[in-house]
């Protein structure tokens, strides 16, 4: 699909890459299912890992600026990925962070809790299935008896994509959900077409909550516990939220179409928050302040620590690495809460 | 010394790398297969609620979220000491059915089977599933998009998303379905039947017909002596959402049949310091490094060693199957890694019937689809078969069920060391005196496919044709040579 056959000429070029992800956003994408033929007709794929074997070499050898959209997803845990999204972006007119990992971090962000060396002592010394008498831990660069082997830095912090390089566009969701991919795909298309473009930094989607989509029924919220979800069965008719259980459909953004809460399962924020709003963790804790039933602050808190023993997780559950938090100080401090500038670029080996 | 380099950039969870060097004499002196990636699930999961397992390691694999979904389930059915009632459990396995014909799909049709459907001599640019249509016909291209659509459409129904399901708690599922949902999954089921049985007979009309594709599944370069794992029933016999897991030796000798609560006691892993992946190995035997055989440790955890672990299948149609696979290629245990291909579609069928038995049984639609946990947790141990191997999950809480330890060893890890043994021993047999074939790359990853590695994740999606790229360099780093695999270029 790389080669330049004189149909290509004139398509628009697409790239689609992968960081720390788990794949979910490349099944997503695949999932838009007959359309995704209209993509491969619409653009000249030069770079899916998952697809088509296009080599990072070919990409760093075409111009700057020569691709016309890059979907990216995954978060930023390495050196490799630093190297890839530099160069992406480098290369691309049009850089979209494609899914929750790119966006906010999503669940490998809470890894911002810890460090590497934390990291490390848990998965390769302290786990109780390892068998490792001389402690040994992965290292970027080996001296194996034929020659030295080299693997990326993982780094101490995970970063979120526009942490590491300018983002034109965001698409949320963990996955994002078909219809907003093709939605997406349409706009951009239609932008290549001429048509005027969404403002740089735009979060592509609906700007109202889950609960808006939420069939539910709600009424006068008053809480005065929360409930685990493994503590109740709630009823298939009324707000989980006012059932006690800490459904996220309050401060996340829509789109989705309130899938979670359809099969009695409270929304975990997986597509973040609203336009405007910096920091889904702050957003979702004033919404919940103002639907608990108490009348002084202690109460409140009473009621925060008894149902929600984990409010860090629960409420920064997808957002950590782009919360105001960031991360947890690193050993001997961080300046800030986020070393933004933590490793200097490693030499990447490939 | 010359190093031989074949990075896919592609991702074999994030990507994999091979390193291989050779001697002076230019034949293979070893070769590395490197995983460059880490997240951290195992601690950063540490502080967490138990019960948001499910959907954290959902988030480990975009590909298999059911297959974490239901160890995670089932770790917190043990953790909080609670039974889920019939009907939540046949749910369950109802669930993790159309996700493992869906998934089994996918890899045949996709992946693996443009090698043998289309044939490995092929031009590489008909290698993939658009050579698969065209061999095949349309209609089938038809089916096989059905039966994705079908089962994801289903798994959305039953679980809220296509892609990362929010479903499963301790002592059940968040919710049962209806009898009109029921006769749709009924309906769906009957047909994946029929999809099956047709993959088995498009396998046996175009790959065991064909005596140089049968030489190739039985050649040398792709056997290994290895042990053999899988969940077994009460009777022995494969099940993909639970049971007891035996090992049975490279003889086939029943090694060990354990609960995987014991896992700890059979299980070990190593860690190199060139890669990010551990390697597991059978605590008893030890780990002897990457070699077959009786006295090491490695093991194998794939469809193949499932029906070489098990005494046969649990449905009928998938049983004559089964016993077809071992009357004709010589009896039991199966080590040619290639028949991992064969044995997916029977387990492929197996997942269709099991399907429809579920999908038909008067509880399935049962009003008691949860049992509140009333017990203090405290350690949880869960595991299911996740088509790429044994998937077990570990938590320790404490009173509160907060996560204070997790450990996981998932499907495809298992397999890490088969599958660098698989590498290393198709470069050996291809690379002679620094010469290097063009036919090193596609089997190198015919090799490593047969595994369907998640390390690859969604590389069992589209056209399936890793790509590859091999670079010899001089001793002093200069490319002397370099080969690229392209997909219709």
């Amino acid at each position: 699909m790389t080669e330049q056959s004189p149909a290509n000429k004139t398509k628009p070029k697409l790239a689609l890459y992968w960081a720390a992800s788990c794949g979910g956003c490349d099944i997503a994408v695949l999932a838009i299912d007959d359309k995704i033929l209209d993509v491969a007709s619409i653009f000249d794929v030069v770079l899916w890992p998952v697809a088509i074997d296009a080599k990072v070499r070919d990409i760093e050898r075409m111009p700057d600026q020569s691709i016309d959209v890059c979907l990216f997803n995954g978060g930023i845990r390495n050196s490799e990925q630093e190297y890839m999204a530099q160069l992406l972006r480098r290369k691309s007119k049009i850089l979209v962070a494609f899914g929750s990992c790119a966006h906010e971090g999503c669940i490998p962000g809470l890894a911002n809790l810890y460090d590497r060396e934390q990291i490390f002592q848990y998965v390769y010394r302290d786990s109780p299935s390892v068998d490792n008498p001389q402690g040994i831990v992965p290292v970027p660069e080996y001296q194996a008896p034929e020659g030295m082997l080299h693997i990326p830095v993982f780094y101490d912090t995970l970063k979120t994509l526009d942490q590491t390089v300018e983002v034109d566009y965001t698409l949320p969701g963990c996955p994002p959900e078909a219809d907003n991919i093709w939605a997406a795909v349409q706009a951009v298309v239609a932008g290549l077409g001429g048509a005027p473009l969404p403002p740089a930094g735009t979060v592509i989607g609906k700007d109202t909550t889950v609960c808006d989509e939420c069939a539910r029924a709600r009424n006068e919220k008053k809480i005065k516990a929360f409930k685990r979800t493994w503590e109740i069965l709630p009823d298939s008719e009324t707000c989980l939220l006012e059932q006690g259980l800490l459904c996220c459909g309050i401060a996340t953004r829509a789109g989705c179409g309130a899938l979670c809460p359809k099969v009695n399962s409270p929304c975990i924020g997986c597509h973040g928050p609203n336009s405007g709003v910096e920091d889904f963790g702050a957003r979702m804790m004033t919404a919940l302040a103002s639907v608990i039933d108490a009348n002084t602050p202690e109460e409140i808190q009473r009621i925060i620590e008894d149902g929600i023993p984990d409010p860090l997780g629960t409420f920064y559950r997808f957002s950590l690495a782009h919360s105001m938090l960031r991360r947890s100080v690193l050993p001997g401090g961080n300046g800030r809460a986020l070393p933004l500038t933590e490793s200097p670029v490693p030499e990447v080996s490939r | 010394m010359t190093r031989v380099s074949i990075d896919p950039i592609t991702r074999l969870e994030g990507h994999g790398k091979i390193e291989i060097f050779l001697d002076d004499a230019g034949d293979v002196a070893n070769a590395y297969f490197q995983i460059p990636e880490l997240r951290g699930f195992e601690k950063f999961c540490v502080g967490r609620p138990a019960e948001d397992m499910p959907n954290l390691t959902d988030r480990i694999c975009g590909v298999c979220p059911e297959a974490h979904h239901m160890a995670s389930a089932k770790a917190l059915d043990a953790l909080w000491h609670v039974e889920p009632p019939p009907t939540a459990k046949k749910l369950r396995e109802l669930f993790y059915s159309i996700f493992f014909a869906t998934d089994h799909t996918t890899h045949f049709y996709a992946l693996g089977g443009p090698d043998f459907i289309v044939g490995p001599e092929a031009p590489v640019a008909e290698r993939n599933i658009l050579g698969v249509v065209k061999k095949v016909g349309m209609e089938i291209a038809g089916k096989v998009l059905k039966m994705r659509r079908d089962g994801h459409n289903l798994i959305q129904m039953m679980a809220a998303r296509r892609v990362q399901p929010n479903w499963a708690l301790p002592g059940g599922v968040s919710r049962g379905i209806n009898e009109e949902q029921r006769q749709e999954i009924e309906a769906r089921g009957r047909e994946a039947i029929d999809f099956a049985l047709f993959s088995l007979q498009a396998f046996k009309d175009i790959v065991l017909a064909n005596k140089e594709y049968v030489d190739l599944i039985l050649s040398d370069a792709y056997t290994h002596h290895t042990y053999s794992m899988g969940t077994v029933d009460e009777e022995n016999r494969v099940n993909f959402y639970d049971g007891m897991i035996r090992v049975v030796d490279p003889d086939g000798k029943e090694f060990v049949r354990y609960h995987p609560s014991q896992y700890l006691d059979v299980i070990a892993e190593r860690v190199e310091p060139w890669t990010y992946l551990k390697f597991p190995y059978l605590k008893q035997v030890g780990w002897k490094g990457l070699v077959d055989g009786k006295d090491s440790g490695v093991y194998k955890a794939t469809p193949l060693s499932r029906l070489n672990a098990a005494d046969g299948m649990a449905t009928a149609r998938a049983q004559e199957a089964y016993e077809e696979f071992y009357k004709t290629l010589g009896g039991k245990p199966v080590h040619q890694t290639l028949a991992t291909h064969w044995a997916r579609l029977i387990e492929l069928l197996y997942a269709t019937e099991r399907w429809v038995e579920l999908a038909t049984d008067p509880e399935i639609t049962g009003p008691e689809y949860r049992s509140l946990p009333t017990a203090t947790p405290d350690e949880g141990i869960g595991s299911v078969e996740a088509p790429r191997g044994t998937l077990t999950h570990h938590y320790r809480t404490d009173a509160r069920g907060i996560l204070t330890e997790v450990n996981l060893i998932v499907g495809t890890t298992n397999n890490y060391a088969p599958i660098a043994m698989s590498v290393k021993k198709a470069a050996t047999s291809l690379i002679r005196k620094g010469h290097v074939t063009e036919g090193l790359l596609n089997k190198v990853e015919m090799a490593f496919r047969a595994y369907d590695p998640c390390f690859g994740c969604a590389t069992h999606t589209l056209p399936g044709q890793m790509p590859l790229e091999v670079v010899i360099r001089d001793v002093r780093g200069g490319i002397v040579e370099r080969l690229t695999q392209r997909l219709g270029g």
